[in-house]
């Protein structure tokens, strides 16, 4: 279970609190308008953004001592998830093994996520002459690989075409099933919503609200979220 | 960028001579050991005869060395000290570090000499050197002023031939000093820091003359078979260098230093000085000098400061030189 | 944090081996004067080190640019000799000059011929010309790395949007000057600032006095220490200044990251065209004929060379190579920790040599015979005084390296070691590669610091030459020195070009 106790952030004059769970295994998505704090919600849970108060947890251990390389999470960004000087089988080879010591065993699994994403042959490419949703899934691929219980997407589909980018949450979808990961998942997308998230956090005015039932967040929105879809 | 002019070297441990052989430590600037210098002949020499093991530390030039024995203090390793000049020896007696050398002064110098702390062992005339083809070879620092002749000088707050020039004037000049600089300024190309690029500017032809000594024709007449260059007589006499060696108090091998003093004036290194250090040797060998030495200009008249002088007359002179200099 | 404790320990190494010497030379002098004249040299040396610099990267930014945007034949070959004015022993290249632009030399002839008045060299303008000509292409290698750090995807965005010269000018490659240019003006500013030897020469007498050569005049012919130490704390105060004022000047640029996709060139055509060649052949007739002089000079006692020479040849590599190292490891150090230390690892420029030799010396001379540990204390000083050099030319890459992957490296778990392997070297060739060249090179050419930890025999190739010009024997000399002009050279193209060549 991930834990967001009395979660509190600031940078500057911005805030963000947090204080609720999401159950393992689940699968939340993350809304809310621009400049909210979605991506900041996803960095306090990375490591990347030190809390001013509260803790997070996982499985009821307290993250904050651990650096991000240490957490149980997997985060994918918006853009740079790639090394450009090494190739997709490096790229990968990252997640089993920081220092690349990779035995026969490491070589198999990494050539078999690189079968299961759909780029089974581009080992040896750079990241450089791969388009973007190509890019995408060996991102995928290398969260497979380390199979964390936490995966955090931000929005790193965001510039991909509607088929695409569907396509990538059902790859999402099936990875966050075989690694039984959380997933939170920042999208501006009402749809992607619907289909990927049972239960959905909305962030607005600096505060993270605990995750309600997708469904029922949109048949009855709260004027912060109304406002975010123009109705 | 900032660096070469002093450029380093260090030793290699030759291994430690036997335990028994005492060792004579002689601090000298860093051109007396090098290759074509009069030190690995003295060296040699030297321990043929002494049954010891003679070490050369070198620093940089003879300023460096003085400053280096002020740093090392009465803590210094050396035994001897080689190479410092006339315009050194001064400060160097009031470090209170040097011992009397006790020895009966022998030698031929064109002036008399008495100083009981060091021992000269050659010595030379400041000179301007000129190619042989350059038309009107001035006479005098005034005939020099007067004319159009262009030559290079050494800055004397970074070199000894610098400050020989600056003490040659002063000696010949007196009070007129300043005017004579002054009259001489539209004539200097430029001043370098030391000996060498002054010298090398003066082979690029930068400058018609360059400020040496009467023996560098010498060199180039001996060593290159070139009889081109020429040193310009001075109607007002020409200042001598003189470099002298003296002994360390705190020695730890005073008997050794004693004999290593009177053998520098012996035949062995008095007949290498020529044409190692391109000077005259304080006492002249039995064999005469170098055949090629009977070429160069002898000045008539000698100019040398006494040591005390020389120390207290340099800010002034400095002074005059810079003002006159910097217009 | 392991990076930053590494980061401190470089530092503290750093000060306590720069500032060490002074205090101990302070201390020992126990306190010192100033006097007009050194107030005189202070303002001479600040004029010639400002319009030095000032001119070096004014020049510097054109040619920098016609290199980044054109490719011809010979391209790479150019990049690699703007590494060697640079690299030139100071007398070397002071005569190399002098013969090109000197009374006797190369333009002075051809004005004769055209029964024009000959030009003088002697004077400000001729410490200048000196200075420009040393640092120009050092500045020119400095900005075009900024200039080829721009990611090709801001090029081809630029492209795409139809920019004009004067958009790329205004939206990509002024805001990459702003953040390069004050860095770059600093170093060179900073190197000119102990200028002594090509000052006092090219200067033409006493107005040209620097203060270094005061602090000469005061440890060597005064053993005034205090004043010394009192002059080369003015050294490094006019340093600290410098470093303060261009940290609040420079502004970071913050392009981001690419995808190391191929260059995109952006090369206008029409009259610019024709203006970069006419820029690219004058930078180089400027520096290639003054290196052909040294080359022309050299040749003939390049076959007459005593036998000491290769021996110590020998040595200057045994001393340049575990320096560059040294330098470049230190550099790194403190170029991935924090920009915060832009200070300390400028502060080795504005050493005074001789001052930092000195007060070496009575460090050490209690406890050791200064001339057994001449070897090591090379080494040291040696990579003490290049490290600004390696540090300047890693620190812009290694900050944006943090920028744009020390998320993705964190995230990953990606440390020590194994972020140097797979992140660090990989992503920082090119660099690399040009820094230790310099290194090395520098090292090579011996910056001269432990005349007093001399001892008997053994020395390097610059004492060599040294040796020989102090022995009337200007034409080996001049061999000797050609020898070590190739050896550094020699040591840099490798390194530079082992860095270009992996990181392409």
């Amino acid at each position: 279970m991930l834990h967001l106790d009395r979660v509190g952030v600031r940078l500057g004059s911005f805030t963000l609190s947090a204080d609720w769970q999401a159950a393992a295994g689940e699968r939340l998505a993350v809304i809310g308008p621009s400049g909210g704090g979605k991506s900041t919600l996803l960095m306090a849970i990375a490591g990347f953004v030190a809390l001013a108060e509260g803790r997070v947890l996982w499985q009821g251990r307290d993250l904050g001592p651990m650096a991000p390389g240490e957490r149980p999470v997997s985060i994918l960004f918006q853009d740079q998830n790639l090394f450009p000087h090494l190739t997709l089988r490096e790229n990968l080879g990252l997640g089993l093994s920081p220092r690349l010591r990779l035995g026969p065993r490491d070589r198999e699994r990494i050539e078999a996520a690189l079968e299961r994403v759909g780029l089974s042959g581009l080992g040896d490419a750079r990241p450089g002459r791969l388009s973007g949703g190509q890019q995408g899934r060996a991102a995928l691929a290398r969260a497979l690989l380390r199979a964390r219980p936490i995966l955090l997407l931000d929005e790193p589909f965001a510039a991909l075409g509607p088929a695409l980018k569907s396509e990538m949450l059902t790859l999402v979808a099936e990875i966050a099933a075989e690694t039984q990961a959380t997933v939170l998942m920042v999208t501006h997308d009402p749809e992607d919503t619907r289909r990927f998230a049972g239960r959905t956090v909305l962030v607005a005015e600096g505060l993270a609200q605990p995750p309600r039932e997708t469904e029922a967040l949109f048949a009855d929105p709260p004027p912060a979220l109304r406002h975010y879809l123009g109705t | 960028m900032k660096f070469p002019m002093l450029a380093a070297g260090f030793v290699l441990t030759a291994g430690v001579a036997a335990a028994q052989t005492p060792v004579l430590t002689v601090l000298t600037y860093d051109s007396f050991t090098s290759e074509w210098g009069p030190g690995p002949a003295v060296e040699t020499a030297f321990e043929e005869v002494c049954g010891c093991d003679l070490r050369f530390v070198a620093a940089g030039d003879g300023a460096a060395l003085l400053a280096r024995l002020q740093l090392e203090g009465a803590r210094s390793e050396a035994d001897v000290v080689v190479g410092l000049d006339t315009n050194l020896t001064a400060a160097a007696a009031a470090t209170g570090l040097f011992a009397p050398h006790g020895a009966a002064v022998e030698v031929d110098l064109p002036v008399a000499w008495d100083d009981p702390l060091f021992l000269p062992f050659d010595w030379g005339w400041f000179a301007f050197v000129h190619d042989r083809k350059m038309a009107e070879v001035p006479g005098s620092f005034e005939e020099l002023a007067a004319s159009d002749a262009r030559i290079v000088i050494q800055d004397p707050r970074s070199s000894t031939p610098g400050l020989g020039l600056l003490m040659w004037v002063k000696a010949a000049y007196g009070d007129r000093a300043p005017e004579i600089w002054g009259a001489l300024a539209d004539n200097i190309v430029t001043v370098t820091p030391g000996w060498s690029e002054a010298y090398g500017l003066f082979l690029e032809g930068e400058a018609d003359m360059v400020l040496s000594y009467t023996t560098s024709p010498a060199y180039h007449l001996i060593a290159e078979e070139d009889d081109s260059k020429a040193a310009a007589p001075f109607r007002e006499g020409h200042y001598l260098q003189v470099e002298v060696a003296g002994k360390l108090a705190a020695s730890d091998q005073p008997e050794l230093a004693d004999r290593f003093l009177a053998f520098l004036l012996e035949e062995p290194v008095q007949s290498v000085l020529p044409t190692t250090n391109w000077m005259y040797p304080a006492r002249l060998p039995a064999g005469g000098l170098p055949e090629g030495f009977e070429t160069l200009v002898r000045p008539d008249v000698s100019l040398l400061l006494s040591a005390d002088e020389a120390l207290s007359l340099r800010p002034e002179a400095l002074r005059e030189w810079q003002d006159a200099l910097a217009r | 944090m392991a990076r930053r404790a590494g980061a401190l320990i470089v530092a503290a190494a750093l000060a306590a081996l720069t500032l060490g010497p002074l205090a101990l030379v302070m201390a020992r002098a126990g306190g010192g004067a100033l006097g007009a004249a050194d107030w005189a040299a202070l303002r001479f040396t600040i004029l010639q080190a400002a319009l030095s610099s000032l001119v070096s990267v004014l020049l510097a930014v054109p040619v920098a640019r016609a290199l980044a945007r054109r490719s011809f034949p010979g391209r790479g070959l150019m990049i690699a000799l703007l590494g060697a004015p640079f690299l030139l022993p100071v007398i070397v290249a002071v005569l190399g000059i002098i013969a090109v632009f000197g009374r006797a030399g190369l333009f002075n002839r051809g004005f004769e011929a055209l029964g024009l008045a000959p030009l003088s060299i002697y004077g400000l303008h001729g410490v200048v010309l000196a200075h420009v000509f040393f640092n120009m292409p050092f500045a020119v290698r400095l900005i075009l790395q900024g200039w080829l750090a721009i990611p090709s995807e801001r090029f081809r965005l630029a492209a795409a949007l139809g920019f004009g010269p004067s958009d790329v000018a205004r939206h990509l490659e002024r805001p990459m000057l702003r953040e390069v240019l004050p860095g770059v003006v600093l170093v060179v500013f900073v190197i000119c600032l102990s200028s002594f030897a090509v000052a006092l020469t090219l200067g033409g007498g006493p107005r040209a006095t620097t203060v270094e050569l005061a602090i000469y005049q005061a440890l060597r012919f005064e053993f005034d220490l205090g004043r010394a130490a009192l002059l080369a704390a003015l050294q490094f105060t006019i340093c600290g200044a410098a470093v303060l004022a261009t940290g609040a000047v420079a502004l970071p640029s913050a392009f981001g990251a690419g995808l190391d996709r191929a260059a995109v060139p952006f090369a206008p055509r029409g009259w610019r065209r024709v203006a970069d060649a006419l820029v690219l052949t004058a930078a180089a007739a400027f520096l290639l004929l003054p290196m052909a002089m040294v080359a022309a000079r050299g040749l003939p006692g390049l076959f007459q060379l005593p036998p000491e020479v290769w021996a110590a040849a020998g040595r200057s590599l045994s001393v340049a190579l575990p320096s560059a190292f040294l330098s470049v490891s230190g550099a790194l150090v403190l170029a991935l920790a924090s920009p915060r230390f832009g200070l300390v690892a400028t502060l080795p420029l504005a050493a005074s040599s001789l001052v930092l030799g000195t007060g070496l010396f009575l460090a050490v001379h209690p406890f050791l015979n200064p001339t057994l540990v001449a070897l090591p204390v090379t080494m040291l000083v040696n990579a003490v005084l290049s490290l600004p050099f390696a540090y300047r030319i890693l620190a812009p890459e290694a900050r944006a390296l943090e920028a744009d992957y020390g998320r993705l490296a964190q995230a990953l778990g990606l440390g020590g070691l194994a972020r140097l392997r797979w992140l660090t070297l990989p992503r920082l060739r090119r660099p690399l590669g040009f820094a230790l060249g310099v290194s090395a090179a520098l090292a090579m050419g011996d910056l001269g610091v432990i005349a007093l930890f001399a001892g008997e025999g053994g020395a390097t190739l610059p004492l060599l030459v040294q040796r020989l010009m102090g022995a009337y024997r200007l034409e080996q000399a001049a061999g000797a020195a050609l020898l070590l002009v190739l050896t550094s050279f020699a040591l840099f193209w490798i390194f530079d070009r082992g860095g270009r060549h992996a990181a392409s």
